[in-house]
């Protein structure tokens, strides 16, 4: 008995961790504007997580943020470049093609060039014999084929 | 020859490549901010929270913007350095209190010396954002003309002092207006 009621409380402890923010949106649409946005925006505090999933106090300030301003009728374009203009490209899992991002965006396909033309050029190389044996050392090696056939 | 210099040369380069990926700090993300208009902002004073100061009021002149806070565990470390700089230099040094308490801001200040011409309160980290504020503290150098000329995050040192914020401030104050 005291087990479970053990068991019950430390059930409602780790309910009052979990923070929930509540927000009432005019439309279906700008919640999903919210939603698309926030798991979009990176949170420079953690790097490798968006401001939705980051409990971070910037994260949550950056949430409040996109989510006043999709109430002023903003749209996520607006908000994006918003933050762009504060944090830089940085901040956006998906970055503006420009000059500064270029080559990320274009890095895997140039990589897979130079390897395709890296792949064809020691494919044109090979010898055309495929033994690189001489004449004589061709016959040799039929006669000894030859010998081992027999029983 | 080639054959087996040419794979050399790409690991050579592969390796110089990736120690200077090593090198960098993923922390320090340059801002977009530099050479734009500092950002406006209309903010009460720590202290006199009746009292309001803007970023006109600062225009004409050379001023360093310093994001702190009381909770500021690195803010601590660059403190001595921001006395120092105080005691030496008459330019204007704004601090931005930025989401603090205003008690425990102004005790944070008896007890370890205040550098700050005067402070600013930020308690929803609005400015902050519109300074692209991401990791406390945060060192701006603004120009006569009100534009960032340079960004610092984290502490201040008494090497980046000497080195990067004293010459800029020297060649920026003999800017003309």
């Amino acid at each position: 008995m005291k087990i479970l009621v053990i068991l019950c409380l430390s059930l409602l402890s780790s309910l009052s961790y979990a923070e929930i923010e509540h927000h009432e949106f005019q439309s279906i649409e700008q919640e999903q504007s919210y939603q698309t946005l926030i798991s979009e925006l990176r949170c420079l505090v953690c790097q490798n997580q968006t401001i939705a999933d980051s409990n971070a106090d910037l994260a949550k300030d950056l949430r409040r943020q996109v989510y006043e301003m999709l109430q002023q009728g903003q749209s996520q374009q607006q908000i994006a470049d918003f933050m762009t203009q504060r944090y830089g490209d940085f901040v956006l899992y998906n970055p503006n093609f420009n000059l500064k991002t270029g080559l990320l965006w274009l890095g895997p396909a140039l990589f897979l060039l130079i390897g395709l033309i890296a792949v064809l050029l020691f494919a044109r190389k090979k010898p055309n014999s495929e033994s690189g044996l001489t004449d004589q050392q061709k016959s040799q090696l039929a006669k000894i084929l030859d010998e081992g056939e027999k029983p | 020859m080639l054959k087996y210099l040419l794979p050399f040369l790409l690991f050579i380069a592969l390796a110089v490549f990736l120690a200077l990926g090593l090198k960098l700090n993923p922390k320090d993300i340059p801002s977009p901010l530099i050479d734009k208009p500092a950002p406006a902002f209309s903010l009460p004073i720590l202290g006199i929270p009746e009292k309001q100061l803007s970023n006109q009021d600062l225009q004409g002149q050379v001023w360093l913007l310093n994001v702190w806070a009381s909770w500021c565990v690195s803010c601590r470390e660059e403190h001595p350095v921001l006395l120092q700089f105080a005691q030496q230099s008459s330019v204007t040094l704004v601090g931005l209190n930025y989401k603090d308490q205003a008690d425990a801001a102004i005790e944070w200040l008896t007890k370890l010396g205040n550098p700050y011409t005067v402070s600013l309160m930020d308690s929803e980290g609005r400015t902050g954002i519109d300074y692209g504020v991401y990791g406390v503290p945060e060192t701006f150098v603004i120009d006569k003309h009100g534009i960032i000329r340079y960004k610092q995050t984290g502490a201040v040192t008494a090497d980046n002092l000497e080195k990067v914020f004293m010459p800029l401030i020297n060649q920026l104050e003999a800017e003309a207006l």
